[in-house]
């Protein structure tokens, strides 16, 4: 337990093609901000964020983890995967390029925005990825609008 | 006014202490304390599906009595949609206007009529690309209270409009006013309900200051009386009615059939709707523009109010809203002049409902997550109700929440009976 610092820590394990339950990390953050009261419009931000960084341990890599810091100020979000990495990062990072392949377009997935959705929904975004060893994504959202 | 008002209640007599509304309740907003269910008032949105699921019909919806037209001069009745699903479709529907009429109102105004004006309404809306898409259909009171309390950030996408109920009392009662020189308090307006959120929503209006209906008589609870009537009913007045398209409101999908939406989703049940409302939340669904919710089954025939199974309801709808009937068509100057009179819009802002939240005070909501972590780890994860909440994580909130006890959980309970005799005695 890291609580000493007054954080909520929460670390989700996402499978390789495991759509089942790829969204689960995410609705169960939501309803822990929901919990906190954390106005909607960020919580929303949070969830897509997660949401996104899920899907993409999910189709893309062998699998991940996903670990959530929620302090009273900010959100910190870091998807980590085992590979294969991205060769790419900058042409990743475009809207509308893709690299899921046909069965999972057909999904309804792969459109090519799942990156530039966590950045645009992040305050703040980094992303690090090593051809071979794995991509890790930095996201934190700040929670300064002060809950109704 | 109580802030609370809910048409959904309890009867206490009845109650058997079961766990099956309490298992069903979509917002885990029921519990069973001391072999009787509470319903928790901030949390309740209405639904009816505790209605629905009670073996002992022990839940149930406050409507108002037919006594209540004594206290008008002149009453009016706003025939509902869904009612039109209740008899077979060779029925000679004048004949059960005429039998409502007969129960002591002046005047009848079809609910179907004003779902022709929101339809116009809604096309008209869905020609401007300004509102946030998808546009969320307003028709279900317990949809919107559930976007209020699970999605608030789905607020804006509600189409701001009032519901056909409304919009009929609101066209009917001026009508009248004007017609019979009659004051406000002179004329009573009352909806022939199969719905309880539409009760709660005449106390409690969303959207509006104050409903123009002054109560709500069940479906079920007047049926018999109406079924008599309309055997002895002459037909010789022909009442004024919605177009086929405006009936077909009644049945889930009927809005986007009738408003001509070509990207629309629509979805009965309200485990259902959650579910694609997440999807929404998650940006999912920006593409579609049209998306009616409707928390029973069927749609508005499903009401828990109505008598008629619903699919077999829903089927007659089907048949009447594929008629190629002679509607009269709404003029636009028409629709024009009750923009103007303010009889169509929302004028109040919709809220969320911050009733999840544990504490107002963000760290000690915190710490209190935290217990409820360490608590849950503990309880067996079986669900299974017993204790009076819906889950176990429900009654670890509660704990933390100082509604609840550890030993209300009888694992817990009979593992602490054993616990010093564990060795079996030795």
């Amino acid at each position: 337990m890291t609580n000493k610092s007054n954080a909520i820590n929460l670390e989700f394990n996402v499978m390789k093609d495991d759509f089942s339950r790829a969204g689960e990390a995410s609705s169960k953050i939501k309803k822990i901000l929901t919990q906190l009261g954390i106005v909607s419009s960020v919580t929303r931000r949070v969830a897509i964020a997660t949401y996104e960084a899920e899907m993409n341990i999910a189709i893309h890599s062998l699998g991940g983890k996903i670990e959530v810091t929620i302090n009273p100020n900010e959100i910190i979000i870091i998807a980590v995967d085992n590979g294969p990495g991205i060769e790419d990062v900058k042409l990743a990072m475009q809207e509308g390029y893709s690299t899921a392949t046909n069965k999972i377009r057909e999904l309804g997935f792969g459109a090519g925005m799942g990156l530039p959705n966590m950045k645009k929904c992040s305050d703040e975004f980094d992303i690090v990825s090593k051809k071979g060893k794995g991509t890790k994504v930095f996201m934190r959202i700040s929670l300064d609008s002060k809950p109704v | 006014m109580n802030k609370y008002f809910h048409s959904v209640v309890l009867d206490e007599e009845k109650c058997n202490g079961c766990t099956n509304c309490l298992k069903r309740c979509p917002i885990e907003a029921i519990r069973v304390k001391n072999k009787k269910a509470i319903i928790i008032e901030e949390r309740c949105i209405d639904c009816g599906e505790c209605i629905r699921v009670c073996p002992y019909h022990a839940q149930k919806s406050i409507t108002s009595s037919i006594e209540m037209l004594k206290d008008f001069e002149f009453n009016i009745a706003i025939f509902p949609m869904s009612l039109y699903g209740q008899f077979s479709v060779d029925t000679n529907m004048d004949k059960v206007f005429q039998a409502i009429m007969d129960l002591g109102f002046d005047y009848i105004y079809d609910e179907a009529r004003a779902a022709d004006i929101v339809t116009e309404v809604l096309k008209n809306m869905l020609k401007e690309d300004k509102l946030p898409r998808p546009i969320i259909s307003s028709l279900c009171p317990a949809i919107l209270r559930l976007i209020q309390v699970r999605f608030p950030s789905l607020i804006d996408n509600i189409a701001r409009v009032e519901s056909p109920m409304e919009i009929a009392a609101r066209v009917a009662k001026n009508e009248i006013m004007k017609r019979n020189n009659l004051s406000s308090d002179k004329v009573g307006v009352f909806f022939i309900t199969q719905c309880p959120a539409k009760v709660t929503s005449i106390v409690n209006p969303i959207g509006i200051k104050e409903s123009y209906l002054d109560g709500a008589i069940s479906i079920e609870s007047i049926y018999g009386d109406i079924v008599k009537k309309a055997n002895q009913a002459k037909d010789d007045v022909k009442f004024s009615k919605g177009s086929p398209e405006g009936i077909g409101w009644a049945r889930v999908g009927g809005q986007s059939y009738a408003i001509g939406v070509d990207n629309y989703l629509a979805v009965d049940g309200i485990e259902n709707v959650i579910k694609v409302l997440e999807e929404i939340e998650l940006g999912k669904l920006n593409n579609v523009d049209f998306f009616e919710g409707l928390a029973c089954i069927g749609g508005c025939v499903g009401g828990p109010l109505n008598v008629e199974n619903p699919f077999i309801a829903k089927s007659r709808i089907r048949k009447l809203s594929q008629n190629k009937g002679s509607s009269e068509k709404i003029s636009k100057e028409y629709i024009d002049d009750l923009y103007n009179e303010g009889s169509i819009w929302w004028t109040e802002k919709i809220y969320p409902k911050s009733i999840m939240t544990l504490d107002s005070n963000i760290r000690k909501a915190m710490e209190k997550i935290e217990r409820i972590k360490e608590i849950a780890k503990i309880l067996p994860g079986l669900d299974c109700g017993s204790c009076g909440s819906p889950t176990c994580n429900a009654l670890a909130e509660d704990i933390v929440q100082g509604h609840g006890k550890i030993y209300d959980c009888i694992f817990k309970l009979r593992e602490n009976f054993y616990k010093d005799f564990s060795d079996g005695g030795k």
